[in-house]
């Protein structure tokens, strides 16, 4: 499950550095803006059916491919 | 009496706010002293006009219903889309009203602070479908609609964060911090409101009703920092005042005149409406035009997004050709904005560089300047003059 976020973030940030580092800044280093931001909630959702609302979390609990991936653990379990 | 803005309300605000410090300092609960003091100055404020008064309490009774229906809806049907549209279209329906009837000199439910109240009846729906909110009580749906500080223009709280406040007992050390915060705030809001906004409102007096390109600029740019310190001034009182209650009342602005290009503005710049758009509207129509596919490329999904929902906003302020051409030409920028940074190279090279920083802050400096222009009604002014000229 960790490898199949980490495959769509790398696509949605077209950067390989979210694989090699976990705890990368999405939003501050610019490598995920609003757009690809609603796409990810549309992704997890299709390939998780874990729902996601844009408005439910702040940036900062959803800011890191560690964190993004916590996310989706907690609610798949 | 009106809210920040005669001195009966900021001394009976002073009065109103002693006894919540001491209960604070005290480490006593806030609720429910705030609770009262916002029935109170609905009533100081409301009362000497019992049109609005009336508006303000129809418009609660039937959101407070909405609200705890859906609630009931929700949890036995779950996520489904038309019960859903339901509750929108009634949460969105004073607000639809009271902009129609207005085009006809007519004003239902018109109440000072409609639109801010119907922002966050709607944030409430729509969370509830999202199952992000599972429950609320009928006292703290009104607290937090109610909420007096930012009933008329905002800051647009959203209502777990309020909750978890107005829940929230401080410790003397953190209450007394959150006090002297909030002091500090209310002494800014007064400078910036009273001190500089008169200030560049004086400025703008001299300009008005000269059009030729100097004066018309002059009004243009003392325009734009007197609406910033108005509105600026505005907020940081809210926010002190809703401090002192133990309410973390978000910012609204963030030095808005240091923005390096639109994107940044409108995260510096009425930061509650816009993140309000962003996490409400803009995301929704994105993620439904990225599942059904309305758009050829994710770029063009996102300018038609940023049209549409800046659009939007434009048409919240007000039905009005100004506004209206106000939003457009936001919505048009910030696609611009996003299409360039995707695909220019001179973005992507030098976007780092002190140089480029430069030049893009100016010129965003002037084009946010020319916004405010449209929005205040001057540019379609100028256009009549013009018009009449030729004629």
């Amino acid at each position: 499950m960790e490898d199949k976020v980490l495959a769509m973030l790398e696509e949605l940030c077209d950067d390989a550095i979210v694989r090699e580092d976990l705890d990368t800044e999405l939003y501050e280093t610019g490598l995920i803006d609003s757009l690809a931001f609603t796409e990810l909630l549309v992704q997890i959702e299709d390939d998780f059916g874990v729902v996601i609302s844009p408005s439910e979390l702040e940036r900062s609990e959803f800011d890191t491919p560690r964190k993004i991936i916590a996310q989706i653990q907690s609610r798949m379990a | 009496m009106s809210f920040y803005s005669d001195l009966r309300f900021f001394l009976v605000l002073a009065a109103a706010l002693v006894p919540a410090a001491v209960l604070g300092l005290r480490e006593r609960s806030l609720k429910g002293y705030s609770f009262a003091l916002s029935l109170l100055f609905i009533w100081l404020v409301y009362g000497g006009q019992p049109a609005q008064l009336l508006w303000l309490a129809g418009f609660y009774l039937l959101e407070l219903h909405a609200v705890k229906g859906y609630l009931l809806l929700r949890r036995k049907f779950g996520r489904n889309s038309v019960i859903y549209g339901h509750f929108v279209a009634l949460a969105l329906a004073p607000l639809l009203l009271y902009k129609f009837s207005g085009l006809f000199g007519k004003s239902v439910f018109g109440f000072l602070g409609i639109s801010y109240l119907s922002f966050k009846v709607l944030q409430v729906i729509i969370e509830i479908y999202d199952g992000v909110i599972k429950e609320m009580g009928g006292l703290e749906l009104s607290s937090f609609l109610l909420f007096f500080p930012a009933i008329s223009s905002g800051p647009i709280d959203r209502s777990r964060r309020f909750l978890a406040d107005w829940h929230t007992v401080y410790s003397r050390e953190e209450y007394r911090k959150l006090l002297g915060t909030g002091l500090q705030k209310i002494a800014l809001g007064l400078f910036y409101k009273y001190a500089l906004s008169q200030l560049f409102y004086q400025v703008m007096g001299r300009f008005a009703h000269r059009y030729r390109p100097l004066p018309l600029a002059g009004y243009g740019y003392s325009y734009g920092f007197y609406l910033f310190f108005d509105f600026a001034g505005y907020s940081l009182m809210a926010i002190g005042v809703s401090y002192i209650l133990g309410i973390h009342t978000p910012e609204n602005f963030d030095k808005p005149f240091l923005s390096v290009d639109m994107k940044d503005f409108w995260n510096r710049w009425h930061i509650t409406l816009s993140h309000w758009f962003r996490d409400f509207l803009f995301s929704r129509f994105m993620m439904n035009a990225i599942r059904k596919k309305w758009f050829s490329s994710r770029l063009n999904g996102a300018a038609a997004g940023l049209v549409v929902n800046m659009l939007v906003m434009g048409l919240w302020h007000g039905l009005t050709v100004d506004y209206i051409l106000y939003g457009l030409y936001h919505g048009v920028l910030l696609a611009a904005t996003e299409v360039y940074q995707k695909k220019s190279k001179i973005y992507k090279n030098n976007k780092k560089k002190t140089w480029y920083k430069v030049v893009s802050w100016f010129v965003t400096f002037h084009l946010v300047m020319f916004g405010f222009f449209v929005f205040s009604g001057k540019f379609t002014e100028v256009i009549q003059v013009a018009l009449l000229k030729l004629m």
